[in-house]
Formats: structure tokens, C-alpha cells, sequence
């Protein structure tokens, strides 16, 4: 199909561009990647009057270490979050999830910034910015708001962002020397949105494990820290951590994956995930998360 | 520039398949569209017009990207290239040929969007070896003919040739 009549407009500057989300209101929408924002025209699932590129502004795209942290500006591509060298070196969890994002055509154009703001419940980055402890920055007319991760994810598509606001970096801390993670997920094929996903944080303490946070993705209508789960695991009871998911979780149901499938597909995954935090296997390419 | 005003039409300014072209392009008008429609360049394969299938795959400042999903008037400044820049230019003659040998298309639908999507992996010299990176490079471009094997066969044998020739030009 085609897209619906709009109009187009592509500031050079962020105040030029939230200008005209403040004067258009719920009219226009900001586009970045146009990897969900097109195909949802194309298909005329939605229906902006005004689309606002993101994509000559300067400053937005880019990946820089600032002290403890590690910025990650809201308009780089996919595929350059993943690739860049600060990331596969001090956040290797999000490094792990890259291959996981669609396929190399749509992740070469997608942004990070678009997935959070779009926050689809079975996408990798928001969970991994949960299970990071990420801040998301988000700049509108009256100034600059820091959102922790926990606090902006809200529901199906609905995120802590106000009409008229732009997301302009993703915060992560850079993990610690003792810091271990962990990524996985099941999808039908190479690509597709996860049926259910974990994104893994946490770290070495005595023999064991601490302060681990497991988001895990495509249960719920956000991505969700499972904590009695992860508690368990820290006192090494695995089967404990698979059975707590059932209160944790709350998977959607449909003709093609039910819930009970995909409540069943998490355990599994949690099994495998908490195995290499742990260091009980050995994946290809090397122990994954420690 | 004119494009910083919201606008239901656009100029647009860029580098087609090697040469400067220029369009008035209506803002709700995808590049897909643009480069069949009004440069005539017919390669690029329209199937979804919602990304899944990959045969509008073209390549937008040297990397893959669904013409599909770009809008026309954000090719304003890019270099692009399609099918049929890549064939003039002589870039993919051996992956088209290795197409052709190893019987790798056979409605040739997707088979652009193939080229494209291997064209970029293949110009990453660290990557493009194992089967399962090329079927995972190709995961996003359907085939319902062929059953992607022979698609696989014939990426892996131009990887394989080239690593070899750039060996042999090193020896
Ligand atoms: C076939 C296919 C498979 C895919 N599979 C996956 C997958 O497995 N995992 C995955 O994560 N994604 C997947 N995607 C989606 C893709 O990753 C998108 O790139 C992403 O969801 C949105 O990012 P974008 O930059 O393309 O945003 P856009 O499509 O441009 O925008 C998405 C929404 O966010 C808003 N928005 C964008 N940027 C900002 C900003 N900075 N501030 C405020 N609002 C903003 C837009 O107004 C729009 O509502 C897939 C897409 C396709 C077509
Ligand atoms: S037509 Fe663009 S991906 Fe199918
Ligand atoms: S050859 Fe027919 S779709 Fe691939």
C-alpha cells in the first residue's frame, strides 16, 4: 500500500525541530530511522499530517565515553551502536543483542533512539537499557528530563515521553571489573521480533552472583525486571528462578504462540542465560557474560 | 534549504548510480517509488512496501537499505545505488555470475534485493565466510523459489574467489 498525503520537514537544528512539534502538536510525529514509522504509513496504520526528519540535525548520532558513562546519542543507527568500539568494549550486553535487531538492511537505518521511543514490547534495546540501569534523555520546549529506564517504559507502545519531546541520548553506566551479562533470545526465524528475549546484568560476588537484574522482552506489555527470579539464581536455585517466572511474567496470548508457549520459552531461556552467567558453559566464541 | 519548511513536495538533489540527478518528489512518496517511477531504474523489486521482504534492497551512502522505507525526499544529498548501477559498473559480475552458475534465481524476483544485500556483505572483508553468516546476512530478503540454498552456495563461492584472489595479490 501507500502511504496517506503529509507533509515533510527536515530541521537543521533540535530548537527548529521541537518548534514545529510544539506548533504542529499531536499532528506531526519526529522521524528518524523510518523503520516502524514508514511501514506504519505504508500500511496507513498511521496517519501524521507532518513528519519532522531528525536526520540532518547535528550532534544527535554518535557513541562517546564521559567519565562512568557511556552516551549514546538517540540517532545512531542500529547497526553502529553495536559495532562501535566503546560498546563492544564496555557494554558488551549491548554489543550481544545487535544481531538479534531485525536484519543488516534495517539495522543499518534503524536508531536506538526510535526503539526506545517506539518501545514495541518484544524489542531489544529497551530491555537492554532496563537491564543496564539506562537513563534516557529527553529534551522539549520547557528544558531537559532524565528518565531512568525502570520509570519510562510504560506499556504497549506508551512511554514517560511528553508530546512535543525528542529523545536525544541513552545513558548507560559503564559496568564494573566484577560486572557479568548475559543476552538470548528465541525468535521463529534469523530476525524476527523475539518471541521472548533476556537481556542479563549483574556481577561476581564471593562465588556467586549479585545485584543481577533479568529484563526479560515479548512477555509483557514492557520489558520487565523478573526480581524474585533473579534472587533466586543469586542463591543458585535455578528450577526456583524458571518456577518464580510465573508470577513475574505476563506473556500475551495468541493463536500462534500461546502463553503458556511462551511462559515455558522463558524458563528456558532463563536456564541457559543463568548457566553462563554462572560460568557453566561455554558458548561459541567464548564464556558469554563473564 | 528549502526542505528545513514543511512542504508536501520537495527538491531533491543526489548521486543516482553514478551520476547528479534531480527530482520534485511529493513528501508521501517512497524512494522505492522515486527510482522506479521516475528514473525508470525497474531493479529495484517492489514486494511489501513494509520492509519484510528485501527485494527493494538498494545500497543509500554505500550500505543496504530498504527503498521502501526511506522516503524520496530524504535522498537529498545521499549516494545511491541500485541493481542495475552495481551491474554497470562491474562490481557484482562475479556474484551475478555465480548467481547464473550455481542456478541461484529462478523467477528472479528477489534476486536484486540478493545482490544488494550480498554486494554489502561481500565489500566487508572480515565478514562473509561461514554459511551461517550469509544466511543470517540474507535473513531479511525472501525467496519462495529457490529454497536459499543455492542463493548460499553462490555467495559463499564469490566470498571464497575473492579471499583467494586477495591472497593471491598479496603472495
Ligand atoms: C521487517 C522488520 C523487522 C524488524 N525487527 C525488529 C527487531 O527484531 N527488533 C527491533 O528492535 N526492531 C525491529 N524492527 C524495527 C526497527 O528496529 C526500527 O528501526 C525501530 O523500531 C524504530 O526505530 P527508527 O529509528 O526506525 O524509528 P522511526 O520508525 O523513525 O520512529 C518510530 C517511532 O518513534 C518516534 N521517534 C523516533 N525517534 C524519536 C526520537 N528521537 N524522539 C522521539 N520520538 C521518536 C517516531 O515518531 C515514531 O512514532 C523491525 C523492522 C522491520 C521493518
Ligand atoms: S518492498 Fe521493501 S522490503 Fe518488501
Ligand atoms: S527466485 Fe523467485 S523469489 Fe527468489
Amino acid at each position: 500500500m501507500k502511504a496517506p498525503d503529509f507533509a515533510y520537514a527536515r530541521p537543521a537544528s533540535l530548537d527548529a525541530a521541537l518548534a514545529l512539534l510544539a506548533e504542529h502538536g499531536e499532528e506531526a510525529a519526529p522521524l528518524a530511522g523510518g523503520q516502524s514509522l514508514v511501514t506504519a504509513l505504508n500500511m496507513r496504520l498511521a496517519a501524521p499530517r507532518l513528519l519532522v526528519d531528525l536526520n540532518a540535525i547535528p550532534g544527535l548520532a554518535g557513541v562517546s565515553e564521559e567519565g562512568s558513562i557511556v552516551r549514546i546519542g538517540a540517532m545512531t543507527r542500529h547497526r553502529d551502536v553495536g559495532t562501535a568500539a566503546i560498546v563492544r568494549e564496555r557494554l558488551p550486553l549491548f554489543a550481544a543483542a545487535l544481531p538479534h535487531i531485525a536484519h543488516p538492511a534495517i539495522r543499518n537505518r534503524g536508531t536506538i533512539g526510535g526503539s526506545v521511543a517506539l518501545a514495541d514490547p518484544a524489542t531489544e534495546w529497551p530491555a537492554c537499557c532496563l537491564a543496564a540501569g539506562a537513563t534516557i534523555v529527553v529534551l522539549g520546549r520547557e528544558g531537559e528530563r532524565r528518565i531512568a529506564a525502570g520509570d519510562f517504559f510504560l506499556g504497549l507502545y506508551a512511554t514517560a515521553l511528553r508530546p512535543g519531546e525528542i529523545v536525544t541520548a541513552i545513558e548507560v553506566p559503564v559496568p564494573g571489573q566484577d560486572a557479568v551479562w548475559g543476552f538470548d533470545e528465541l525468535a521463529r526465524r534469523h530476525g524476527d521480533y523475539a518471541l521472548v528475549g533476556l537481556a542479563a546484568t549483574g556481577r561476581r560476588a564471593g562465588g556467586g552472583l549479585a545485584d543481577l537484574r533479568l529484563a526479560f522482552f515479548g512477555v509483557a506489555d514492557r520489558p520487565v525486571l523478573a526480581r524474585d527470579a533473579a534472587a533466586a539464581v543469586e542463591a543458585g536455585d535455578i528450577a526456583g528462578a524458571q518456577a518464580a517466572l510465573a508470577g513475574e511474567l505476563d506473556p500475551p496470548d495468541d493463536p500462534a504462540t500461546r502463553a503458556a508457549t511462551r511462559l515455558h520459552l522463558a524458563r528456558v531461556l532463563l536456564g541457559r542465560v543463568a548457566g553462563r552467567l554462572r560460568g557453566d558453559t561455554v558458548t561459541e566464541g567464548g564464556r558469554n557474560g563473564v | 534549504m528549502a526542505s528545513e519548511n514543511p512542504d508536501r513536495e520537495h527538491a531533491v538533489a543526489f548521486t543516482l548510480n553514478g551520476e547528479a540527478v534531480r527530482a520534485r518528489v511529493p513528501a508521501r512518496m517512497h524512494l522505492g517509488d522515486l527510482l522506479r517511477g521516475t528514473f525508470g531504474l525497474t531493479g529495484v523489486h517492489l514486494g511489501c512496501e513494509h520492509g519484510v521482504c528485501g527485494a527493494c534492497t538498494i545500497l543509500v551512502d554505500g550500505r543496504a537499505v530498504r527503498a521502501c522505507l526511506m522516503l524520496g525526499v530524504q535522498a537529498d544529498g545521499a549516494v545511491i545505488e541500485t541493481v542495475e548501477g552495481l551491474t554497470e559498473s562491474g562490481l557484482i559480475r562475479d556474484l551475478q555470475d555465480a548467481f547464473h552458475a550455481r542456478n541461484a534465481l529462478q523467477c528472479g524476483y528477489c534476486t536484486p534485493g540478493m545482490l544488494v544485500t550480498a554486494a554489502e556483505l561481500l565489500a566487508d572483508e572480515a565478514a562473509a565466510s561461514s554459511r551461517e553468516e550469509i544466511r543470517a546476512a540474507i535473513s531479511g530478503n525472501y525467496c519462495r523459489c529457490t529454497g536459499y540454498h543455492a542463493i548460499v552456495d553462490a555467495i559463499a563461492t564469490t566470498a571464497e574467489a575473492r579471499r583467494d584472489a586477495r591472497r593471491e595479490a598479496v603472495e
